[in-house]
């Protein structure tokens, strides 16, 4: 049955369709099955890339020791436990590839997107759910094509996850480049295949398949910032697919996109006339939208979690919309700034410069927001809503010194050193994944009719939180200093050798937040069967969701889908005996809804 | 056995957890379990919160005390304190913003944390507000674009300089070659095509019917005379990589197939920078670490390693393959007087070439 029928009639309505297994565990076509999916294969995804990024900083931390898990993890690749350069390089590639494109983007926004979009706008299911069933399993092959790369003869792509030619393009250049990157191309070709598809349904789901009464401007923050991010990419991620195909083409069909007059072991190659610098153009199309698609859906859960918790209206609901739209905006005409020292003409750097730091404006207006819902609050310090604050904080950290890196000149000394390494870690990963894990706190009992166990919560958060700044706070004086990122050791000439301390406590906190995401995993996979039942609307919520039954069925209401008569932020309003006031409780007679 | 007893040590962790916060669960009063935070969780993750601030202030001032030697290495070229000031204006605009929106953050966190049966104010707007947190940041942005385009404009735009000296650096992995234009100071035509004329003698691919290139000199090691504006010609003949000069606030990739260029002045010559006390420490502090490894060294029966002195660096700053990491070599700044003779010592292209 399609979705559309589905919200048609919108009389009473029970699906006595049978299901089998298979069709509600594998191929449902169910939004918050797929959802469910998204965020099980988005999460071991996220063990993969969260424990290789633990490898290569043992090595950074103690290089060229030996190491026992080194010997059982790698094998070949680690002679004697010795981890091999090109094996670093393949760790952080891989590690990077696989945290922003199939933990933060598709675990993030593929989850929550699904999840929450029907259940916040009042519809029954997605406009298309066969696109929606289509989209994860494109995902899954994707998920399927990287890590079987990871088991090739000569080693998984090591190119970088920004890929650039000539060293992704030739085999020569690297071990990594021949079949490893292959399957890298092919892997992310069949994941932005997924995210399109998953992307238009969430736009013509948002558009079309609202409830009576939910207008745009009544819209929860959360399905904005989800409806904004499938627009980016939409736009963005067909530009990352031609520059993966033209790629492929100069690596087996001999055409020369990117490549130029090159010598490499003793033969010069036939390429003419191509250039690795439109291969960065058309990579930072997307990659810097990407930024932005990876950070809309947890800035989109943020609003959402302090609202509710501070039981306060998010402060300046319009700011909010039109901010996340001016980033939307910008977030497409800032891609230069991944290039200023590519070769690229410096006049086109002051044009990227000027963008860039524009970008700052909406940002640091979500920001100002997001503390001003905070006053005067009261807040219930839930650990979603931990996550939510430690994501503030974090997104002002990190974002504050996007101002160096944007400035084209105060780039040149610190481009591609560790300070940018701290730089995107915080305000894109440690935020991200911030907005990840405040979600599944969130919406757990959603999702999976069970709370999560509140203490073990406080302890992820903490220790995650003293973590996170104790790896990358440190890193701004690594890459200060001079030290360019991607070396596999910094101690192989004298010139660093003061670092190296630096390296080990950062290593160290690296490690301790590690075990602390096996909390979060224990807690996890515990109450996913023995947590404690839930009620109906645990967090006392106004958004639609918490209207619907806690058990879980294709349709999402029994009888009538509820209508919205107010904005999801009517928390603490005067007049009411409740701190909260759900969308779907019609006006009080003479009461005002706010102008906003 | 290390994994495995890694692993156990893992385990272990994990199930001291479980049982502390099995604890926690059950020494709290069994009426009202909930996983939905209480007025005690309210007040103890409240004055977390406060403490997590103070965690913030002192892990930046710690940093900053242990490390704060290392940002910012002595600049030895000329736009270098121009980089250098604009950097620590952006940086104080930074700071302090970052002081105060952290504070305003998790003080709030801890003070207005929830008392049940307290409402919240219902504040949802206030345009003058936001209409001043929208228009202060635009004025400083503002100034730190223009400042930032007027640096940039200066650094980057090269101009036709007849004394300025032209310098190739050519990358490969993993090394660098330099290539200077030799009597007429200008850079014969090349091109990998001719990499494997004269027996492979022909380094950086010159080409032999450009008279331009005849005397140009090519060799393993750059050095720069100081006081004079030296513009750079990259070139790579593989893959990607990036000159970066960190002490001369300098880089720029190099991008086989094109020529990209960067000039600066170098004001510092090697010795004179040895001299700084800043090079002084940071050279001390490197040896004192050399020192503890030698003994170790000693002890295992082998060499020592040799006392470090400084010298610039020019780094590979771009993904390049396995040896990435090693692709660096030394900047010699010299006086004028001493590159002159230097260079004279060396063998142009068409001495190298019989």
């Amino acid at each position: 049955m399609s979705a559309e029928s589905i919200n048609m009639h919108e009389e009473d309505h029970e699906h006595h369709h049978k299901e089998t297994f298979i069709t509600k565990y594998v191929f449902s076509q169910d939004h918050k099955m797929i959802a469910k999916q998204y965020l099980i294969t988005g999460l071991f995804m996220g063990i993969i890339g969260i424990a290789m990024s633990l490898l290569f900083r043992l090595q950074l931390a103690w290089p060229e020791k030996p190491f026992g898990i080194f010997d059982l993890l790698l094998g070949k690749w680690a002679p004697d436990g010795v981890m091999d350069p090109n094996v670093y390089l393949a760790l952080v590639t891989i590690h990077g590839t696989i945290m922003v494109f199939f933990v933060l983007t598709a675990g993030l926004s593929g989850t929550f997107s699904n999840l929450l979009i029907p259940l916040q706008i009042g519809a029954r299911d997605m406009a298309s759910g066969l696109l929606n069933m289509i989209s994860f399993w494109l995902f899954f092959l994707s998920c399927v094509l990287m890590i079987s790369s990871l088991f090739v003869e000569a080693g998984p792509a090591a190119a970088g996850w920004t890929v650039y030619p000539p060293l992704s393009a030739l085999p020569q250049a690297q071990p990594g480049s021949g079949v490893g990157m292959t399957l890298w191309l092919v892997s992310m070709a069949v994941f932005i295949a997924s995210s399109l598809l998953g992307s238009l349904n969430y736009v013509v789901t948002v558009i079309n398949l609202r409830t009576k009464g939910m207008t745009m401007s009544r819209l929860p923050l959360t399905v904005w910032a989800f409806f904004v991010t499938a627009i980016i990419g939409i736009v963005s991620f067909p530009v990352l697919l031609s520059a993966a195909l033209l790629l492929i083409m100069d690596r087996s069909f001999g055409t020369s996109f990117f490549l130029s007059d090159i010598f490499i072991q003793g033969e010069v190659l036939h390429y003419q006339g191509g250039s690795p610098v439109l291969y960065e153009h058309l990579f930072w199309f997307l990659g810097h939208p990407e930024v932005y698609i990876v950070l809309l859906p947890a800035l989109g859960i943020t609003s959402e979690v302090l609202a509710t918790n501070a039981r306060k209206p998010i402060f300046g609901y319009r700011a909010m919309v039109a901010s996340i739209l001016a980033i939307a905006f910008l977030s497409t005409i800032v891609w230069g700034h991944h290039m200023f020292i590519s070769g690229m003409n410096p006049f086109l750097g002051s044009v990227f410069t000027f963008t860039t730091l524009l970008i700052a404006i909406p940002s640091a207006v979500k920001a100002f927001n997001y503390i001003t819902t905070l006053w005067k609050g009261n807040l219930q310090l839930n650990p979603a809503m931990l996550f939510s604050i430690g994501l503030v904080s974090t997104f002002i950290s990190g974002g504050l010194t996007g101002i160096i890196l944007g400035d084209s000149t105060l780039d040149i000394n610190v481009h591609d050193t560790y300070f940018v390494v701290a730089h995107f870690h915080l305000v894109m990963g440690i935020s991200a994944l911030y907005g990840l894990f405040a979600g599944v706190y969130h919406w757990f009992p959603k999702m999976f009719r069970r709370m999560m166990n509140k203490n073990l919560g406080y302890i992820h958060f903490w220790v995650t939180a003293i973590c996170a700044y104790g790896v990358f706070f440190p890193m701004h004086f690594i890459g200060m200093a001079g030290l360019p990122r991607r070396y596999y050791t910094n101690t192989n000439f004298p010139y660093f050798d003061d670092l190296a301390n630096i390296n080990v406590v950062i290593t160290v906190f690296a490690l301790i937040a590690g075990v602390a995401q096996l909390v979060f995993l224990y807690n996890f996979i515990y109450s996913m069967f023995y947590g404690k039942k839930t009620e109906q609307n645990p967090w006392r919520s106004n958004t639609l969701e918490w209207t619907a039954p806690i058990e879980h069925f294709h349709g999402n209401w029994h009888g009538k889908i509820p209508h919205v008569h107010r904005w999801a932020y009517d928390y603490s309003k005067p007049g009411y005996k409740e701190d909260f006031v759900p969308q779907n409780i019609p006006l009080k007679k003479g009461e005002e809804e706010l102008q906003h | 056995m290390t994994v495995f007893l890694t692993l156990l040590i893992l385990t272990l962790i994990s199930v001291s957890i479980w049982q502390v916060s099995k604890i926690l669960e059950l020494s709290q009063p069994k009426t009202e379990s909930t996983e939905v935070a209480d007025d005690n969780d309210n007040e103890t993750q409240g004055k977390l919160m406060f403490a997590f601030l103070i965690f913030i202030y002192i892990l930046t001032i710690f940093s900053f005390w242990k490390w704060g030697d290392v940002l910012l290495p002595e600049a030895a070229s000329e736009h270098g304190s121009e980089y250098d000031s604009l950097m620590w204006v952006t940086f104080s605009v930074i700071f302090f913003v970052q002081t105060i929106t952290q504070a305003l953050l998790h003080y709030f966190g801890y003070k207005y944390r929830g008392i049940k049966g307290q409402k919240a104010l219902f504040y949802s707007d206030n345009d003058r507000l936001e209409a001043v947190w929208t228009i202060i940041p635009t004025i400083v942005l503002a100034v730190l674009i223009l400042y930032g385009l007027y640096t940039w404009n200066d650094i980057m735009f090269v101009e036709e300089n007849e004394d300025a000296l032209v310098v190739e650096l050519y990358a490969q992995q993993f090394n660098w070659k330099v290539r200077y234009g030799g009597e007429d100071n200008v850079l014969g035509d090349a091109n990998v095509r001719f990499l494997q004329d004269f027996d492979g003698k022909n380094l950086v691919g010159i080409d032999v019917t450009d008279p331009n290139g005849l005397d140009d000199i090519v060799v393993q090691e750059l050095h720069l005379p100081v006081g004079k504006e030296i513009q750079f010609k990259m070139r790579s003949q593989d893959v990607l990589h990036s000159a970066f000069m960190p002490h001369f606030r300098a880089q720029m990739n190099c991008v086989p197939g094109m020529i990209t260029e960067f000039a600066f002045t170098p004001i510092k010559t090697t010795e004179q920078m040895r001299m700084e006390p800043d090079v002084i420490s940071k050279v001390r502090k490197i040896n004192e670490i050399r020192e503890f490894k030698s003994k170790k060294l000693i002890a295992q029966g082998e060499e020592a390693l040799e006392p470090y002195v400084f010298d610039y660096l020019l780094l590979c700053n771009k993904i390049c393959g396995a040896s990435h990491y090693n692709m660096q070599i030394k900047i010699i700044v010299e006086t004028e007087n001493e590159f002159n003779k230097w260079i004279k010592s060396q063998q142009t292209f068409s001495q190298f070439i019989q």
